[in-house]
């Protein structure tokens, strides 16, 4: 893979990658007959890539300068994805620390273990598109179909790491805790608590950064957010408003993925 | 012991008034932040009151899948594949030169580590989906968009995760080979190029198999695959044609999960 | 002849695993003593001090303790069984990122309820004697001291205090000194002597090392095999009995230690 990049790395060939230099030559062509074969069935129209370049460069000229004027429609709906990003994270969170806890092979039994980890697998199966499309079904158009999406998400993800969190900590303190006598809710508090609070605080807020990039995708299917509008300023041909949405977006992403490292930074 | 236990001090704080305010502080902070994200949800409650009924329509108008709508979904969901891979594949090689110039250690220039730097940014704060839009403006709808879709997003994540390792390669070996009088081009294959590979192997095959799940929604704007079918299905009210593909797309996924994980346990 | 202060009787435990690591375990301790309990590892020692609390079901067997009987006892009724069995770990098994005082007050979670102990509402007393069992364990001044800051011997002697500061009728030690160098070893066993002295309790106490249980011990029960092989005072602890209860008996340091499935 790196010799196109990189004529000179053919000198060194790591031994390990794939066992046998033989191996490689024969994943290099079964990769050559890859792209042979999947080009051949794409049906490639060479003549409207072309013409696609030529419109790429009219698309990018008319994208130039971006359209700000309309600020309004923008921060709104910016503003609306940030809102689908922290209550679909609160949602999602309220909904994932029961889940979460039931997820974990060490204090739930079995049968409760199983459903709650069956709950977490559909989550993550799917794309969040696909889950709002159908929140979109039922609830019809609007910002309750993308927060409930993304809650849905949230929650999977974070009981997933909840419940890996428990499964990995330390037992000694339960142990201890039980023996002096402390009930469920005291060990979950004073021994599990302790144990995963400070990563999960980490999680929380990763989750947080990644909803918020999702609910800017959400509005293409009709969940909300400022998806909806760059969707219909592109139906539109509006290309310097939606290039002026994609740059708040980058910009506001950036900032949110900025902060979060930050903050996971600082917490150790 | 116990009779002058009078001298001992009878209460116990565990934090200090000012650390309680700061605690205080945060809470309301983060309540007020809720309750504002809260405004932008006016729940329609006359359709959350039905959507049970609705749901469970759904699902009765879901069952039994429409089999013999397979046939038509088949060349689709190999294009969805199609449409991951080669998206990765054309990924992996823009990648690398973008993670050899943002990377401070390589980069050599800072005007060039910048301009690496803002093209990950660029890459990836846009999501995939987004950049199917973008890209369906400009080549018309098709696999095509969706592949330069693809390669947008994930040119950006391996490139990051590959700067990173880049920024951390071991001085020790890259000090061993100049030693000997390599060229800069030489210490980049022979000495730095070694640390990096199973990096970038691996996150390609992480990236690979979230790009099938990306591809799967692509044709939600017109960007090829499986999306495509499914959206003309749910707008047709095609409920059994829409639980095939599901489940078509919920065995793509677990398929390429599987074969990612096994990949990746192999070459670490 | 008085009731017994601990009597156990028959006490059997099988692991799924069809080993039996308890087998019809019989003892009484009638007087406030420390009971050393001896054996190589996989002897059930741990096995036996957990089916006491029933952190381990035992299989088949009773224990009493102040009239009841421990494996009957409804999840309720155990629960208030336990706060008054204090419990101390070879790990010591603090809450690491709680400070010193708060895992002195788990010791408490069993007499109060959840919001009481989330807030700390302890009663005055209770505050009172968690101070004065720091400074009993020689801990005076570490309160606001995180757990995961303190050395070996300092995180068993929180564990002392919070084990103490359930007010127990019986201490359970678990292997106490394992995790620690001789000279606190040393130390933590003067510690824990001392302080059940002081209280009348009895204490069972696992431990691996033969010359501290006879230097500190009232009386040494030898496990083999799950069964109880010894129970006399040290000074009938034998080379011949030794071999009884270990195999082959080479010296006074036992042989490697392993934790055994709790």
């Amino acid at each position: 893979m790196s010799d196109t990049a990189f004529g000179a790395g053919r000198r060194w060939r790591p031994p390990t990658i794939f066992g046998s230099h033989k191996l490689r030559a024969a994943f290099f062509l079964a990769v050559a007959v890859y792209l042979v074969w999947s080009l051949g069935t794409l049906q490639f129209d060479s003549q409207r890539v072309l013409r696609g370049f030529v419109r790429a460069g009219d698309i990018f000229a008319r994208m130039w300068p971006p359209d700000f004027s309309r600020s309004t429609l923008l921060i709104n709906g910016m503003l609306e994805s940030i809102q689908i990003a922290i209550v679909s994270t609160v949602l999602g969170v309220l909904i994932a620390v029961p889940i979460g806890v039931c997820a974990a092979r060490n204090l739930a039994p079995r049968p409760i273990y199983l459903a709650a980890r069956g709950l977490i697998v559909i989550g993550r199966t799917f794309h969040e598109l696909i889950i709002a499309i159908f929140f979109v079904k039922m609830f019809g158009f609007g910002p309750l179909a993308g927060v409930l999406t993304l809650s849905y998400g949230s929650f999977s993800f974070v009981a997933k790491m909840l419940a890996e969190d428990i499964e990995n900590m330390n037992m000694g303190p339960v142990e201890a805790l039980r023996a002096t006598g402390a009930g469920f809710r005291q060990v979950i508090w004073f021994a599990v608590l302790p144990q995963v609070l400070v990563r999960q605080i980490g999680i929380l807020i990763y989750r947080l950064d990644s909803n918020l990039r999702h609910s800017t995708i959400i509005g293409v299917v009709g969940a909300g957010g400022i998806g909806q509008t760059l969707s219909a300023a592109f139906s539109k041909y509006d290309f310097d408003f939606a290039s002026a949405i994609l740059i708040s977006i980058a910009v506001l992403v950036a900032m949110g993925e900025f902060g979060s490292d930050y903050i996971r930074r600082r917490l150790r | 012991m116990t009779d002058r236990l009078d001298a001992y001090p009878s209460r116990y704080q565990r934090y200090s008034g000012r650390e309680k305010a700061v605690q205080w502080l945060w809470t309301i902070a983060f309540a007020l932040a809720v309750v504002w994200a809260m405004r932008a949800i006016d729940v329609e409650w006359a359709f959350l009151g039905d959507a049970h009924i609705q749901a469970l329509d759904m699902a009765e108008r879901m069952w039994p899948p429409r089999w013999s709508y397979a046939q038509q979904i088949w060349h689709p969901l190999v294009e969805t594949i199609h449409i991951a891979t080669l998206g990765t594949m054309a990924a992996v090689v823009l990648s690398i030169p973008v993670a050899f110039i943002a990377a401070s250690n390589t980069a050599g220039y800072k005007l060039v580590w910048f301009v690496g730097r803002l093209i990950l940014i660029l890459s990836r704060s846009i999501n995939t989906v987004i950049w199917g839009l973008l890209f369906v403006a400009i080549f018309g709808p098709g696999p095509i968009a969706g592949i330069c879709a693809v390669t947008a997003r994930s040119t950006g994540f391996i490139a990051k995760l590959v700067a990173e390792a880049i920024e951390e390669v071991d001085y020790g070996q890259i000090e061993a080979v100049e030693a000997t009088g390599a060229s800069k081009l030489q210490v980049l294959a022979s000495a730095i190029w070694p640390q990096v590979q199973p990096v970038l192997i691996g996150t390609t095959i992480y990236r690979w198999d979230i790009n099938i799940r990306e591809a799967s929604v692509l044709g939600f704007v017109g960007a090829g695959g499986i999306g495509l079918q499914l959206n003309a299905s749910i707008n047709e009210f095609a409920w059994n044609q829409v639980l095939l593909i599901l489940c078509a797309i919920l065995v793509l996924v677990v398929v390429s999960e599987y074969v990612s994980a096994r990949v990746r346990a192999r070459v670490s | 002849m008085t009731e017994p202060l601990l009597e156990i009787t028959s006490l059997v435990k099988d692991y799924g695993t069809g080993r039996r690591a308890l087998d019809s375990v019989s003892f009484t301790i009638r007087t406030p003593q420390l009971v050393g309990i001896i054996g190589s590892s996989g002897a059930g020692k741990s096995t036996l001090i957990r089916c006491i609390n029933r952190l381990v079901e035992p299989t088949s067997g009773s224990v009493r303790l102040m009239g009841a009987d421990i494996p009957s006892l409804s999840s309720r009724e155990l629960r208030k069984m336990r706060r008054q069995i204090g419990m101390i770990f070879q790990e010591y098994n603090l809450v690491e990122r709680l400070t010193v005082m708060q895992n002195v007050l788990t010791g408490r979670l069993g007499y109060v309820g959840f919001w009481t102990s989330v807030r700390y509402r302890y009663s005055e007393e209770d505050i009172r004697y968690a101070y004065a069992l720091l400074e009993r364990v020689g801990l005076a001044g570490f309160e606001n001291r995180r757990a995961d800051a303190l050395s070996g011997g300092q995180r068993q002697r929180v564990g002392i205090a919070r084990a103490l500061m359930q007010r127990p009728k019986l201490l359970l030690l678990d292997e106490p000194t394992a995790s620690l160098d001789p000279s606190t070893s040393r130390q933590i066993m003067q510690l824990a002597q001392g302080v059940i002295e002081e209280q009348h309790m009895p204490a069972l106490i696992n431990i691996h090392d033969v010359t501290l249980a006879r230097t500190f011990c009232d009386r040494i029960i030898g496990m083999r095999d799950g069964k109880l092989v010894f129970d006399a005072p040290p000074a009938e602890l034998t080379h011949a009995r030794l071999v009884d209860i270990y195999g082959a008996y080479e010296n006074d340091e036992a042989g490697p230690r392993q934790e055994e499935p709790a």
